[in-house]
């Protein structure tokens, strides 16, 4: 495809507008920048060098997004999505799926060749926890500014649906506040909103004697995070499904749902990869499950014989999986298999809301009548992949364990015909036979 | 002892019939048509177009559903149905037997005879061929002209602004699709296609397309003697049956393939079902062709009963349709616009002017439901509609009928403010609006 088909919403070919022009140069320029940051030339002055390579294409981005806000009417922007190279596993996707990889891998195992990128965040950091910036405050930072970034343009695009506007700026207000400036202010690392089993370590023995040790502050976060993954958990994915956390709360979906939402249809849709995804996502489950039961047992018996076995098994579960799996796997492959590859196959607190969500909620996507076309929307843009028109044309609710919430199944039915609810738990799966295809 | 069931066409229609008649029997089910070798979803080829899906995603089922649900495909044309012998021959010279055959070939636009209606880059949109066709007559082309409104026209008007094609829509009615819409909603969609920077023309119908030396068209006169350059000309002023292959067949036809309520033609042993058949008798208030995805798929589910042994008519029950003009989503239920004596019409329309919500009543009882922007569900609309529920009890119960997402402005008060203050006396009260609390705690069937 030779033509520009970014958000062509207008037609005469003038909506490339000078503000577009004006935003695009400044994340080149920006992106520029954050090459040149990998240099020492950064040490003349941390800080210009933070706002030219980090502030400024983000504004570009910014500006960009505010000119597609004014050049278009509210509705469904998807054209062009299938034809455009960063977003249709072309040669811009690739670039980009090796680039997030890239630079995961630098973060996680070669942060001495990030020393001067580091550095620029030197003043930012010092400003909010007042220490130098290491690797995982650069991680955290940019991570923060894409979900930022990313969910203006999530809230721009969806403008015509309130429920994507909620829940876009509760992905937005959790990753900023619990997940990015509580950590730092109170400077343990401790996230608020992640709970065993995704950080599996928060209930680990290790965990309880570094708390314990702090004092209050120390015993409330423990409380805190056995609270929540064993009382909330359980609860609030009876009434509201898996979604309240997935797609509402979780720094992993607040990402997927704002980087990887260009991604989503490239998600895998057949039967195929739903055996696979129930495999491996269950099996991690299992696991970590072993492990954390196992470092227990460790804890309170000396003589354990499996002691020296478990240790290493957590160490190889954290190389694998927390690291390998959920981060460099995880975003790296947005633009190859979707964005949420490891929510999808790998997470093990998305398998424990997932069995609650499909045995014991009220949660379900109910389907109007026999109106579904089986145009395939739905199931294009499911970034859990998610066949929800193979239930739709059929006239049956959709009741899978793996569903976050998002709600743009629901969006995109060009028939209004999908419908995110909370019902009563009897007769969920009950098929309407009157509408039953 | 099974059969040999033969169904030429794999539309909705034709599909149907064999998901449903596999369902129920074991008869041999073998599928022809020359347009795709998998079912795809017609109504879904304009996102195919504008970039929103690939290809496959169009498909319902996955390619090995049809070897599991032992359904034979075949990708091939007939050019001829022999009735006497029960025979179909097809473009590849292979000959097929059938014991019972059903026609489901669909329809093609309508070719009104213009001057000029065979240049390059005059055609309309239906097939998967007319998709490809359009993807090659629209590369690199400024602006297109498109003929009729109603649906089609203004999907294909959506899917060349995709492209940052210009259009002009040139429209017989005097509002946009108002032969079908109310009055007011005809107006809001008109207005929202001019806020899409489309050229609506109303009143105006073409008269000619003019080519250039290469055969291919570079403008449209209308019969106002408008002249409007163009590099693409889209015919969406309806469509008609497709029913060439009929013809020297002894299987009546007219504008369609004529049948009785049971989809049965005048010949033992053959149907015709969906876009190509014609009722002999209409059921009252439709029309005796319907060209609808969901009333083919619902006469196919009649006659894959009939074809199984079980003689059943066709009674689709209340009507309902649903479209999507450009970003605004449509759904009908039951009788709207169809002029009843004494039906009396409650509207109520938002202040940006592009959601509505419309119940047309009787003394007696509810009897439509027109949405605009705003989706209700089929299941309550139709019960109220069947059981012939007052307008009162309606209004009352109106939050059990909105679908739209969570957090969504609800605008079933507005509605009954504007009944109470037009009938004095009435002091009609949302009983339940639909709310969180309510779809929480609440263990009735609607939540």
């Amino acid at each position: 495809m030779t033509q520009n088909f970014i958000n062509i919403d207008l037609p005469s070919g003038n909506n490339f507008t000078a503000l577009k022009k004006t935003g695009l140069a400044m994340l080149s320029v920006g992106m520029l920048f954050f090459f040149i940051s990998f240099t020492s030339v950064t040490e003349v002055s941390p800080l210009l060098f933070f706002i030219l390579s980090i502030i400024l294409p983000s504004a570009g981005a910014l500006i960009f997004f505010f000119a597609q806000l004014k050049s278009s009417l509210p509705g469904v922007k998807k054209n062009g999505i299938q034809f455009m190279s960063a977003t249709n596993r072309g040669l811009l996707g690739w670039t980009i799926a090796v680039f997030l990889t890239g630079m995961y891998i630098l973060i996680y195992w070669f942060p001495e060749l990030l020393e001067n990128l580091i550095r620029i965040f030197d003043p930012l950091s010092i400003a909010l926890t007042g220490n130098p910036s290491n690797q995982w405050f650069l991680y955290g930072t940019l991570y923060t500014i894409a979900v930022l970034v990313m969910g203006v343009r999530m809230l721009i695009h969806n403008r015509h649906n309130k429920y994507q506007i909620i829940r876009t700026l509760s992905v937005m207000f959790v990753q900023l506040t619990l997940a990015y400036l509580i950590p730092m202010f109170i400077q343990n690392g401790f996230f608020f909103s992640y709970f065993w089993p995704l950080k599996q370590e928060y209930l680990f023995p290790s965990s309880y004697e570094y708390l314990s040790a702090s004092g209050g502050v120390g015993m409330f976060m423990f409380f805190w995070a056995a609270v929540m993954s064993f009382i909330a958990t359980p609860v609030l994915t009876y009434f509201y499904g898996k979604r309240w956390y997935c797609s509402w709360v979780c720094g992993c979906g607040a990402l997927a749902e704002t980087l990887g939402d260009p991604y989503r249809h490239n998600s895998d849709k057949s039967l195929t990869s739903w055996k696979i995804e129930r495999w491996m996502v269950h099996s991690v489950l299992v696991i970590i499950i072993i492990i954390t039961a196992l470092l227990w047992i460790d804890n309170t018996n000396d003589n354990f014989i499996l002691g020296e076995f478990v240790h290493s098994a957590n160490k190889w579960y954290g190389f694998f999986i927390s690291a390998m799996f959920a981060g460099v796997i995880g975003v790296g492959f947005y633009p190859l298999m979707g964005s949420r590859v490891w929510c999808r196959f790998g997470c093990p607190m998305a398998a424990i809301l997932g069995i609650f969500q499909k045995y014991f909620s009220r949660f379900r996507i109910t389907v109007n009548g026999g109106q579904c076309i089986s145009c395939g929307n739905c199931s294009t843009f499911c970034e859990m992949g998610i066949d929800v028109k193979s239930y739709a044309q059929r006239g049956q609710n959709i009741i899978r364990a793996s569903c976050v919430g998002c709600g743009i199944c629901s969006e995109v039915c060009p028939r209004g015909v999908l419908r995110l609810e909370n019902g009563p738990l009897e007769n969920r799966f009950e098929l309407n036979k009157e509408y039953l295809r | 002892m099974s059969e040999n069931i033969l169904i030429i066409g794999n539309g909705i229609t034709g599909i149907t019939a064999a998901r449903h008649i596999r369902k129920m029997s074991s008869n041999n089910i073998l599928v022809i048509s020359s347009e795709s070798e998998y079912f795809f979803s017609r109504t879904a080829l304009m996102y195919v177009y504008m970039g929103h899906e690939k290809f496959e995603n169009i498909k319902p089922y996955e390619d090995g559903f049809w070897k599991k649900s032992n359904i034979k495909l075949v990708f091939d044309h007939v050019t001829h149905i022999n009735t006497v012998q029960k025979q179909v021959n097809l473009s590849s010279g292979n000959v097929l037997n059938y014991d019972k055959l059903i026609i489901a070939s669909g329809s093609r636009p309508n070719r009104f005879g213009w001057k000029g209606q065979d240049l390059h880059g005059v055609q309309g949109l239906y097939s998967l061929q007319d998709l490809k066709l359009l993807e090659s007559n629209s590369r690199n082309i400024k602006k297109a002209v498109i003929v009729g409104g109603g649906l089609i026209g203004i999907e294909l008007a959506e899917m060349l602004l995709s492209r940052n094609i210009e259009v002009t829509m040139l429209v017989r009615e005097s509002g946009y699709w108002n032969n079908i819409l109310p009055e007011e909603e005809s107006q809001m969609i008109s207005r929202y296609i001019m806020q899409h920077h489309i050229d609506l023309r109303l009143s105006t119908e073409a008269e000619e397309f003019i080519g250039d030396e290469n055969g291919r068209v570079k403008s449209v006169i209308t019969i106002t003697g408008d002249h409007i350059e163009c590099q693409f000309i889209g015919l969406t002023a309806g469509v008609s049956p497709n029913i060439d292959l009929v013809k020297n067949s002894g299987i009546n036809y007219n504008r369609g393939i004529l049948v009785n309520e049971y989809l049965e033609t005048n010949i033992i042993d053959v149907y015709a079902a969906g876009d190509c058949a014609e009722f002999q008798n209409a059921i009252l208030f439709r029309k005796n062709i319907e060209q609808v995805w969901y009333t083919g798929r619902l006469q196919a589910e009649a006659l894959a009963q009939t074809i199984c042994g079980n003689r059943t008519a066709y009674s689709p029950g209340v009507w309902f349709n649903s479209a999507k003009f450009l970003d605004i989503e449509y759904q009908v239920y039951g009788l709207v616009n169809k002029n009843i004596p004494g039906e009396k019409n409650l509207y109520f329309e938002n202040d940006e002017g592009n959601k509505s919500i419309r119940i047309v009543y009787t003394d007696e009882s509810v009897i439509g439901f027109n949405l605009m922007g705003i989706r209700y569900r089929q299941e309550v609309c139709e019960k109220w509609i069947r059981e012939k529920y007052s307008i009162e009890t309606v209004l009352e119960n109106l939050g059990e009928a909105n679908f739209d997402p969570e957090f969504f402005r609800q605008y079933e008060y507005y509605l009954i403010k504007k009944f109470n203050s037009l009938n004095p006396g009435k002091n009609i009260l949302l009983r339940k609006k639909r709310k969180l609390v309510n779809s929480l705690f609440n263990n009735s069937a609607q939540s």
